[in-house]
C-alpha cells in the first residue's frame, strides 16, 4: 500500500489519452473501466425498475376495464371513467374527511410536541437523567402498531385503567366506550401516534439544538435574559430551519397517513370515522376485485400529495424570503 | 433576585415533573403486560393487575409455545428478520457506494431512479398486481424482495460514505483493486456506524410487519408471522363480529385466556427489540441526524 498523501491533490488515476480517441470509443473505454460498478449495480437497476417502476405503469389500469387474465394491449381503454365514479360516491367523500382530518390532527401534535419535547429536553442538566429518558421515550417507536393497538384497546377498554382514573376523579359517572364511539376514534389515532413517536421524532430537534454554538447563550445570560427568553431569542430561531424542513416533508406526506393504525384500532362500530383513503382502495381494490378503482384511489392520493409538497415547498420558501428581506 | 430563584426552581419541578410523567405513561404499559402476561389468566380477568403478578404462573409462555401457528410464526418472523437484514443491508450499501463514486458515469442516472422512488409510488393495488404476475403471492420471498430497497436509506449511507476521505480508495485503486474489493474490504467496514443503524430499521420493520402476511401469504400457514397472529388476536378480542371471520376462536384454551396469550406475545415480539436498541442508540441517532440534516 502506498501510503496517500494530503488529500489536498487527489490522485489521478485515469490520465487523458494522448492520442485523443473518438468519443464513442473513450465512452465505451470508461463503461470497460468502470465495469464493476455497473455490475455491482445492474441487479439492483433492475430490482428497482421492476419492484417501483412497473408498479407506476400500472397506473394505466385505472383508465382501462382491467382483466387480469387479458394482456396489455388486449383490455379497453376507459378514460376517466373510475375517475367520474370515484367522485360520484359519497363513501369517498367520508374516507377522504377521516384522512384529512387524522392527517391534521397528526401533523398539529405529531409536530409540535415533539419540538417541546426536545426544548425541555434540552433544559434538564443531570445528563443520565435526561439518557434514561430519551432511552425510554424510543422504545415505542420500535414496538409495532399490532402490539400498540393492543395496548391502547386494554388501556381505554370499560374496566381498564382510563376509566378507572377517570371514575375516580370523579369526571364521570359511568365507564366510557372509548372505542366503540366513533367521535373518539380520531382522538383516539392521535393520541396513540403521539405516545409511539414523540420521543423519536424530537430526535431530530434535538440534535439542531445541541448544534447551536453555546456561546450564544453565555452572551445572553451576561446580558441578563433568563430561561424563557433564552428559549425564545436562541433556541428558536436556532432550529428554525430543521423545523421548516422538517414541516415541508410532513405536509407533502400529509395524505399517506398510513393504515395500519386505522386498521388496527377501527371495528365495525366506529367504521365511518376509521376508514382512511388507503383501506378503502385496499376494501375495493383487492377484497372486492375492482384494480381499476382502487387504483384510480391510489393515483388520487399520488397526485394529492405531490400538489401538496410542492405547495409546501412554494409558501415556505416565500415566507422564508419575506423573513430574510425584513 | 429573589423572585427569579423561586421562578428558577419551580420551572425545574415542572420540567422534572413533566418528564417523569412522560416516562411513566411510556413504561406502565409495557410493565402492566409484562405483570399480565406472568399472572394466572383466570384471575387477570377479575382485573386489578397493575404492576405486580398476583397470581404467578408460566402457564401463558408454555401456552404460546404450543399453538403450532404461533411456533412456526416466530420461526418465520425470525428467518424474515435475517434474511431481510443480511440481504437488504448489503444490497443498500452496494448502490450507497456506487452513487458515491462521483466518476461513475451512470452515478446519476442511477441516483435519480432511487430518488424518485422516495416520493413516488405505485401505491397498493399495482404493487398488489406486480406480486400476484411475480408469483410470489404465498412465497417466502415476497417478504424479503419488495421492500428490500429504501432510497432513503440509500441516501442515509451514502451521505455517510461522503465523509470519509477519498485517499483510502485511491491508493487501494492504484494497487490494482476493483470496486468490488474495495466495497468489502474498505468501504463496509469502515461504515460499521451507519449500517448498524440502518440494520436496526430494517430488522424492526421486518420483525414488525404483519401486512404482507395478512395481504400476500394468508393461504399458506407456513408463512405466517408472529405480529400476524397476534393482529388476528387483537382482533378477535377487540371485535365483536370476531368468530364470523376466522371461524371458532382457536386460543381459548381451558387454562388461559386471549387476552393473557395476547400479553405473553407481546413480551415475546418487544423483548428482543428492547435488548437491542439501547446499544445502539447513539449510532442511531447520530446516523438519522446525519441523513436528515444532509437531505
Amino acid at each position: 500500500m502506498r501510503p496517500a498523501k494530503g488529500s489536498t491533490q487527489p490522485l489521478i488515476y485515469s490520465m487523458p489519452d494522448p492520442a485523443a480517441p473518438t468519443w464513442g470509443r473513450k465512452i465505451m473505454r470508461q463503461i470497460y473501466q468502470q465495469r464493476y460498478l455497473f455490475l455491482m449495480v445492474l441487479p439492483f437497476v433492475v430490482w428497482v425498475i421492476i419492484f417501483k417502476y412497473i408498479p407506476i405503469w400500472g397506473w394505466t389500469m385505472a383508465f382501462q376495464d382491467y382483466k387480469p387474465h387479458l394482456s396489455f394491449a388486449e383490455q379497453t381503454w376507459v378514460g376517466w371513467k373510475y375517475f367520474v365514479e370515484l367522485f360520484h360516491d359519497r363513501q369517498f367523500y367520508l374516507v377522504l374527511r377521516n384522512t384529512i382530518a387524522m392527517s391534521l390532527l397528526s401533523l398539529l401534535c405529531g409536530y409540535t410536541f415533539p419540538i417541546m419535547f426536545a426544548i425541555l429536553l434540552n433544559e434538564i442538566g443531570r445528563r443520565y437523567f435526561r439518557q434514561i429518558i430519551q432511552t425510554i421515550s424510543y422504545l415505542p417507536h420500535f414496538v409495532s402498531w399490532v402490539v400498540v393497538a393492543g395496548i391502547f384497546t386494554k388501556l381505554l377498554a370499560i374496566g381498564g385503567p382510563v376509566n378507572q382514573l377517570l371514575l375516580a376523579l370523579g369526571l364521570t359517572d359511568k365507564p366510557i366506550l372509548f372505542m366503540a364511539k366513533g367521535e373518539y376514534f380520531w382522538g383516539i389515532v392521535t393520541i396513540a401516534d403521539l405516545w409511539k413517536e414523540l420521543g423519536w421524532n424530537s430526535i431530530i430537534f434535538l440534535a439542531a439544538i445541541m448544534g447551536i454554538d453555546g456561546n450564544l447563550y453565555e452572551a445572553a445570560q451576561m446580558d441578563g435574559a433568563g430561561r424563557f427568553r433564552q428559549i425564545w431569542h436562541i433556541t428558536l430561531p436556532g432550529i428554525r430551519p430543521v423545523v421548516f424542513i422538517m414541516l415541508i416533508m410532513s405536509i407533502g406526506n400529509l395524505i399517506n397517513i398510513g393504515f395500519e393504525k386505522q386498521f388496527l384500532l377501527q371495528n365495525n362500530m366506529v367504521k365511518d370515522y376509521s376508514e382512511v383513503l388507503d383501506l378503502y382502495a385496499l376494501t375495493y381494490g383487492i377484497r372486492v376485485a375492482r384494480y381499476a378503482y382502487g387504483t384510480a384511489v391510489g393515483i388520487f392520493k399520488s397526485a394529492v400529495s405531490i400538489v401538496l409538497l410542492f405547495l409546501a415547498n412554494f409558501i415556505i420558501r416565500r415566507f422564508n424570503d419575506d423573513r430574510a428581506v425584513l | 433576585m429573589r423572585r427569579g430563584k423561586t421562578k428558577e426552581r419551580l420551572f425545574q419541578v415542572f420540567l422534572y415533573g413533566i418528564m417523569v410523567l412522560i416516562g411513566v405513561i411510556t413504561l406502565y404499559p409495557f410493565l402492566n403486560v409484562l405483570a399480565i402476561s406472568f399472572n394466572d389468566a383466570l384471575d387477570t380477568v377479575k382485573g386489578g393487575i397493575y404492576l405486580w403478578p398476583r397470581v404467578f404462573t408460566w402457564n401463558n409462555y408454555r401456552e404460546v409455545f404450543t399453538y403450532p401457528n404461533l411456533v412456526i410464526g416466530f420461526n418465520m418472523s425470525l428467518l424474515r428478520t435475517i434474511t431481510g437484514t443480511v440481504l437488504g443491508l448489503i444490497s443498500t450499501a452496494m448502490v450507497a457506494y456506487v452513487i458515491s463514486c462521483r466518476e461513475f458515469i451512470a452515478c446519476r442516472l442511477v441516483s435519480a431512479l432511487f430518488i424518485l422512488t422516495m416520493y413516488v409510488s405505485g401505491g397498493l393495488i399495482p404493487e398488489f398486481m406486480l406480486v400476484r404476475k411475480l408469483g410470489l403471492m404465498n412465497n417466502f420471498w415476497v417478504y424479503i424482495l419488495p421492500g428490500l430497497i429504501s432510497g432513503w436509506n440509500v441516501f442515509v449511507i451514502r451521505a455517510y460514505m461522503d465523509t470519509l476521505p477519498e485517499s483510502l480508495t485511491e491508493s487501494a485503486k492504484l494497487d490494482g483493486a476493483n470496486e468490488l474489493t474495495i466495497f468489502f474490504r474498505i468501504i463496509f467496514p469502515l461504515c460499521k456506524p451507519i449500517l448498524a443503524t440502518i440494520a436496526l430499521f430494517i430488522a424492526v420493520g421486518q420483525w414488525n410487519s404483519w401486512f404482507d402476511t395478512y395481504i400476500y401469504c394468508s393461504g399458506n400457514r407456513a408463512l405466517t408471522t408472529l405480529q400476524y397472529e397476534m393482529m388476528r388476536i387483537l382482533q378477535d378480542v377487540t371485535s365483536a363480529t370476531t368468530s364470523s371471520i376466522y371461524g371458532m376462536n382457536e386460543y381459548n384454551a381451558p387454562r388461559t385466556s386471549p387476552e393473557s396469550i395476547q400479553a405473553a406475545i407481546t413480551i415475546v415480539v418487544t423483548l428482543p427489540i428492547l435488548f437491542v436498541y439501547p446499544f445502539l442508540q447513539k449510532y442511531f441517532v447520530k446516523g438519522l441526524t446525519l441523513g436528515a440534516l444532509k437531505s
